[in-house]
């Protein structure tokens, strides 16, 4: 018996896509000078949008807003008037929530039930975190007065793009910077509502600055010499580059980039909850996570069942629209990741290794890949050590405790990575030895503002959220000098 | 009869032991009056690279030592240091042309330095590392762990004190490290790692090249297997290009933010530029919330 889901779609109405959206810039919307763009529904493969875009000029307008600001206003405010303006952000988000989980979800192509149920709530949950340490900053063990490093430049994915903009903007606000702040050229629309909720909150003008724009304006933001601290998530070719521009400038950067992070099954894993484990580590936001568990290390013992079990699994994972609440996996964010996931997957092939793929239907129109699984892979092939970014999991094997701890640390990054077993010694003992800034035990994908995360190695340095995440935007040299 | 006095060959100081450098280079190290000292070991890059091989391995052994254990062994240095103490004092006089006041001035402090990081070692957890109240069933927490192996341009103007201070926090926080020594300064740099050598401190945590920083700081700042980077020593015209070279493998790199008083009380900054913070979670189930537990 064939059972069938009727559709669920949600209604886009609540959305209320204008024709055309502004940066926002020292507390209004502004035309840019930059060229538009239009940003597209991966969902669907058409237009959502139109965004003006700013140019170099524009960004120099807004760091000197952002330095003004941070000047005249909020340096001048005390730690518990800043967090007062973020505990209203964050009620603002939670108040707009569904609108902003359906804005999401037609700019960016993930389910409406990731965006509903995860991406808006961690969001405001951010603010509200944050928002209380603004007047607590001295119980951070980094002084009796932690002071703030002035303007933040920030580039962020087009990944988690209102989460993202919690991330940075929140820890950036509570510690007393103003931030100047541009979203991934392919979803700036999410961000741009938080704009309105933001202005709503009266928060002073400057205080926030968002630029549209692709990667020259992420560019021309970073390197400006007005900024005093870049914070960046995206890919580790790019936060290299970031690197080696800022050489000798002694501003402070934090980087989030990639992984190609590990998920260990154990032969005495709850192997059901594994699967589980698995699927929402690699398909979660179609696996294009930094710290998706992109390779799975499975103990040769129980590889052949467990394989069995993750693809029958996977084979029932509903695939389409994003809009429809009840999508497992839903679009690609756009036809050139789409690209270049397949290029990799071709790569693979063409190394040997044996691809597995759903055989769930696929819409037409949009940009939409199988859920798909690599095995016979070997540790020196592309897609065990690259970042694919896509819904592609590689499988290795395993005999030992300490052969899956050594094949899950070579590679050049280490975000994250998940144990799976009954055992808690195990457990723990393999959490330490992993190489990585977060491990999950007997979980994946697990996030909370009071944790914080990321990466060692080529993943990046320094931490979001947590304690560690706010001594990112404080300055914290105690070195006495001369 | 008098007696004529053995002078020292100063080698290098690799995986706990002293080689020559494999080039068979060697410099002449001059005292205060710009007379001749000693002939100290002209590292090359292939023993800069030895010496990064080293301090993994070191890296592996050390960072498995307990916190209690490795502030027994920073603790021990300091021991180690006390005794040698007069030999220190000359050495620095000699080398440096400072009072013998100076001297020993320089000689305390640096012994009291490594008792300082000593009792660092099983606190960093508490301090840097968190108990995180997350919102869902889960037992989070986030720790320090050491970067890895480090590369560290020592100071020339603080000959032992300065290299001290440099050396304890990385490895305070478990970290192995690579010294590229001040070119000035090899004979106390290398009379340092007798000082390491006899301190119970693993083979190849700490391992010191004397030589040319010029020559051998752009190889440290691009080595692959190094992973962050401390440019004290590097002066303002080698900093740029290092910290280039360092991006290409995205190491953290530590640059004070002026010259450092050595003399003043360390912060935590130096702890901190070499330590992770790892996150862990862990599910506690249902029990957690249904059984009126503090989380």
């Amino acid at each position: 018996m064939d059972w069938e889901y009727a559709s669920a779609p949600e209604s886009s109405a609540i959305a209320d896509i204008k024709d055309r959206y502004l940066p926002y810039v020292d507390g209004s919307f502004k035309e840019g000078n930059g060229e538009d763009r239009d940003t597209v529904n991966p969902g669907t493969g058409e237009r959502l949008s139109t965004v003006s875009t700013v140019n170099a000029a524009d960004v120099d307008r807004a760091v000197n807003a952002a330095r003004r600001a941070y000047q005249s206003s909020w340096s001048q405010l005390s730690g518990a008037e800043r967090g007062k303006y973020l505990f209203r952000i964050a009620r603002g988000i939670a108040e707009r929530s569904r609108e902003l989980a359906v804005v999401e979800t037609l700019d960016n192509g993930k389910p409406i039930k990731e965006t509903r149920d995860f991406d808006v709530p961690a969001a405001a949950q951010h603010f509200f975190y944050h928002a209380g340490w603004a007047d607590k900053l001295q119980h951070l063990g980094l002084g009796p007065a932690p002071q703030p490093l002035g303007v933040a430049g920030q580039v962020i994915p087009w990944n988690f793009p209102l989460l993202m903009a919690a991330w940075k903007i929140a820890p950036a606000l509570a510690a007393g910077n103003t931030v100047v702040i541009k979203p991934a050229e392919t979803t700036p629309l999410s961000i741009l509502v938080l704009a309105e909720i933001i202005a709503d909150a009266d928060l002073p003008p400057g205080v926030v600055n968002i630029l549209t724009g692709a990667g020259d304006v992420g560019s021309a933001l970073v390197t400006h010499p007005g900024i005093d601290k870049v914070a960046f998530t995206g890919s580790t070719a790019v936060g290299r580059r970031i690197q080696r521009e800022l050489a000798g400038t002694d501003r402070k950067i934090t980087l989030e980039l990639g992984g190609k992070g590990a998920n260990i099954v154990f032969d005495d894993a709850a192997q059901d909850q594994a699967v589980e484990g698995i699927i929402n580590g690699i398909f979660f936001n179609q696996g294009q996570v930094c710290c998706a568990g992109s390779r799975l290390l499975v103990q040769e013992s129980i590889a052949d069942e467990f394989l069995e079990r993750l693809k029958q699994r996977v084979e029932t994972l509903r695939v389409g629209d994003p809009m429809d609440k009840n999508t497992d996996v839903g679009a690609i964010n756009s036809e050139a990741q789409l690209g270049r996931i397949t290029a990799l997957l071709k790569a693979g092939i063409a190394e040997g290794a044996q691809l597995w793929s759903s055989s769930c239907p696929l819409p037409k129109n949009g940009f939409y890949l199988s859920p798909s699984i690599f095995t016979n892979a070997t540790p020196s092939m592309r897609v065990t050590r690259e970042e694919i970014f896509g819904p592609v999991l590689t499988t290795l094997t395993f005999r030992t405790p300490d052969e899956a701890v050594t094949k899950a640390n070579n590679s050049p990054y280490g975000l994250s990575a998940g144990v799976w077993t009954e055992k808690g010694s195990r457990a723990m003992g393999m959490a330490a030895a992993l190489r990585s800034g977060v491990i999950w035990d007997n979980t994946f994908n697990r996030f909370d503002p009071t944790a914080s995360f990321g990466g060692y190695k080529e993943s990046g340095f320094g931490r979001e959220g947590g304690p560690s995440g706010l001594a990112a935007y404080l300055d914290t040299d105690d070195e006495v000098v001369r | 009869m008098s007696h004529l006095a053995v002078s020292k060959t100063y080698k290098l100081f690799i995986g706990g032991a002293f080689p020559r450098s494999e080039s068979g280079r060697t410099y002449q190290a001059r005292d205060s009056h710009a007379n001749f000292l000693a002939n100290a070991a002209l590292a090359s890059r292939k023993d800069l690279r030895d010496a990064v091989v080293a301090a993994r391995k070191g890296y592996t052994a050390w960072s498995k030592v307990t916190a209690y254990n490795r502030g027994q062994v920073i603790y021990r240095m300091a021991e180690m240091l006390q005794s040698r103490k007069a030999e220190f004092v000359e050495l620095i006089i000699l080398s440096r042309g400072s009072s013998s006041k100076i001297a020993a001035v320089e000689v305390d402090e640096s012994i009291d330095r490594l008792v300082h990081y000593a009792g660092w070692t099983d606190k960093l957890a508490a301090v840097l590392g968190s108990s995180n109240p997350v919102s869902s069933p889960y037992f989070s927490y986030s720790t320090p762990e050491p970067t890895g192996v480090v590369g560290i341009l020592a100071p020339a103007d603080s000959a032992l004190l300065g290299l001290i201070s440099v050396i304890a926090p990385v490895i305070t926080g478990g970290n192995a490290c690579v010294v590229v020594a001040a070119e000035e300064n090899p004979c106390v740099a290398i009379t340092l790692a007798e000082v390491v050598a006899t301190s119970d401190v693993p083979a190849g945590v700490i391992n010191i090249l004397t030589g040319n920083i010029t020559e051998l700081a752009p190889h440290l700042a691009a080595h692959a297997d190094v992973n962050a980077l401390d440019l004290t020593g590097a002066g303002t015209q080698l900093r740029e290009p290092l910290e280039q070279a360092a991006a290409e493998t995205l190491k953290r790199v530590y640059v004070p933010k002026g010259d450092p008083d050595f003399t003043a009380a360390p912060g935590t900054s130096r702890l901190r530029a070499f330590l992770e913070i790892k996150t862990v979670w862990h599910p506690t189930g249902a029990l957690s919330l249904s059984g009126g537990t503090s989380y």
